[in-house]
């Protein structure tokens, strides 16, 4: 009989009813619940202190929980098997300056028991676009080769779940761009991915789900384009720019076909009005009160 | 049980043999970050000035002993110069050496928890599966081997400059280098446990605080000594005690002239910063308890540290 794999069947993250309270009065998290399966990837926004890092902290053991329960492929978060399933890039992380590339990704590896020697270094690099860097110490390194050397070390061991902490903040348009396209491949692979971003366009391009939550609590849930709601479109034709409002992304090409079919000239289709930031907004605006301003 | 006390605690549990490994690669690592960082070095260049001074001291002193008056004007009291200045001399190298010592593992062990999650160090080792414990022993382990080699080392360069220049050899050069080595080991395990509550600069202010404190309560058994006054000489011993490297330096200033008798070894046992005390297999034992002492309490504290 094949032995069971732990984890197996269970979600690659699994929060529920998380609440962290630092001090006597400050509540950090509260009552959180979330869910990231095998091969999914979940953006999770919020303003500035609303406690995403907390969670992400938490998930990999940094952080304990004042109440509630996490589990990373069905170990409890911070337990030693959790913490071999992740992989983990920090907000604020600093590598040691006299450390190179190479020597970082060995280091990790010793203490992931990684196998995968330098062949996994040198695909590692290569992923993130810093091949010619494996000699360089990461103290000679840019802001944005150390981030992308961040998530070389945090796919070191081949791990089941990406806990990626701001992961492009540093990062300029090309990087952005091979940070997107390396998380999409890493879901192919079946990797699942919680990306905590302040990046709206990058997560609403890129994310299966979304997880907004503001001073503790998740404030709304769902799909990116769901969450958007319907918007509307606009058509530029010969006789000039059609606007539809309140149609669903899916009644688009039905609308086109219309026009096409009474004789319109297309030349370009682009969608209008709700998109993730107005969800985004709308959701952290109630959530502080109608005028925005914070509903103490 | 609640859901919270449910969740595992940080980096508490892990088998000792995967643990024991992930120590050694922690331990690796500690070792090349002190060769990398050029601490050793800048130790290795102030170490080198004090050997030529202490050499060109030595050599001078044991020349004009010949003009020393060393007998009493009766002439029956005989002391042994040679002995006399040679275990001085060597006392005060040892001072020197603990001093330095103790330097190198304050910075060796510099930010070990505080200051490297506050730099954000920290967290990308602490998100493998090693325990938090074994992070901070091994960090442990690294800079007491560090500096107690290094004082092994320019101890036993001192006492070669010491017997080339004056013939001289200490009684019990083993234990008086060892004593001198593990109270080097008391200081970087003092060090580890203050890394887990305060930021680098307040840690190493603390840390060569409470040396200076161990070297003050020496001064007042001496003082005590010479006054015959037992209240001055319990508070120097219990401080001892409370910080055992003072009395580890003690013990190893001892050792220096254990079998040395007569008034050359009255005069020896008042040496530098702290009289000599026979203090024996004891202190040993309960230097080994302080230091597992003080390393499960900075384990403990740790692991309940969010970071």
């Amino acid at each position: 009989m094949p032995e069971r794999v732990a984890g197996e069947g269970a979600p690659a993250l699994s929060v529920r009813g998380l609440g962290k309270r630092y001090g006597r009065g400050n509540v950090a998290l509260d009552g959180v619940d979330l869910t990231v399966e095998g091969g999914e990837l979940v953006g999770l926004l919020g303003p500035n202190g609303a406690g995403k890092s907390t969670l992400t902290k938490i998930a990999c053991g940094l952080v304990a929980p004042s109440e509630g329960g996490v589990s990373v492929n069905g170990s409890a978060a911070g337990s030693l098997s959790a913490r071999a399933s992740i992989g983990y890039l920090a907000e604020l992380f600093r590598f040691p300056v006299w450390l190179t590339a190479g020597e970082l990704l060995e280091l990790h590896q010793q203490l992931a028991s990684s196998p995968g020697g330098r062949r996994e270094r040198e695909e590692l690099l290569e992923l993130v676009g810093l091949a010619e860097a494996v000699h360089v110490p990461t103290g000679e390194m840019s802001k944005g080769m150390q981030q992308r050397l961040g998530i070389a070390q945090a796919l070191v061991g081949s791990p089941q779940l990406l806990l990626l902490d701001e992961p492009t903040s540093a990062l300029d348009p090309a990087g952005r761009r091979l940070v997107r396209e390396l998380l999409i491949e890493l879901r192919g692979r079946g990797i699942a991915v919680l990306l905590n971003s302040h990046l709206l366009g990058e997560v609403e391009r890129i994310c299966d789900s979304v997880t907004i939550i503001d001073r503790g609590r998740v404030v709304a849930a769902g799909g990116a384009h769901e969450l958007g709601g319907a918007g509307g479109v606009e058509i530029e034709t010969a006789s000039g720019v059609r606007r539809v409002e309140n149609v669903e992304r899916s009644a688009i090409p039905g609308i086109v076909r219309e026009l096409v079919a009474a004789g319109e000239s297309i030349y370009a289709v682009r969608e209008t009005g709700s998109t993730l930031e107005d969800a985004y907004l709308a959701a952290v605006a109630e959530d502080h009160g109608t005028d925005g301003a914070p509903s103490r | 049980m609640s859901a919270a006390s449910r969740q595992a605690a940080p980096g508490g549990d892990g088998g000792i043999g995967a643990q024991a490994r992930l120590g050694s690669v922690i331990a690796r690592y500690a070792v090349r970050e002190s060769l990398r960082r050029r601490v050793l070095p800048v130790v290795g260049a102030l170490t080198a000035a004090f050997l030529v001074f202490y050499a060109l001291g030595a050599h001078f002193a044991f020349r004009e002993l010949g003009e020393l008056e060393t007998t009493s004007p009766s002439g029956f009291v005989d002391i042994d110069d040679r002995a006399l200045a040679g275990a001085t001399l060597t006392g005060l190298a040892m001072f020197a050496t603990l001093f330095l010592g103790a330097v190198l593992a304050t910075f060796l062990t510099l930010g070990v928890v505080r200051g490297d999650s506050e730099t954000g160090l920290l967290q990308p080792l602490l998100a493998r599966p090693v325990a938090r414990g074994t992070i901070l022993v091994a960090r442990a382990i690294a800079a007491a081997a560090i500096a107690a080699a290094y004082v092994l080392a320019v101890f036993a360069v001192s006492v070669a400059i010491t017997h080339l220049t004056g013939d001289y050899t200490p009684d019990q050069l083993l234990t008086a280098g060892l004593q001198l080595a593990a109270a080097v080991v008391v200081i970087t395990c003092i060090s580890v446990l203050v890394s887990v509550f305060t930021s680098s600069t307040a840690q190493g202010i603390t840390v060569l605080m409470l040396f200076g404190a161990g070297l003050t309560a020496g001064l007042l058994g001496q003082i005590g000594d010479a006054l015959e006054s037992a209240t001055l000489i319990d508070i120097s011993e219990w401080m001892s005690w409370m910080l055992p490297f003072e009395a580890l330096y003690q013990d190893a200033l001892y050792a220096l002239t254990a079998e040395t008798s007569g008034v050359t070894g009255f005069l020896l046992s008042l040496g530098p910063f702290g009289g000599a005390r026979d203090t024996g297999i004891v202190l040993d034992l309960f230097a080994l308890l302080y230091c597992a002492g003080l390393l499960g309490l900075a384990t403990a504290a740790f692991m309940r540290r969010d970071l």
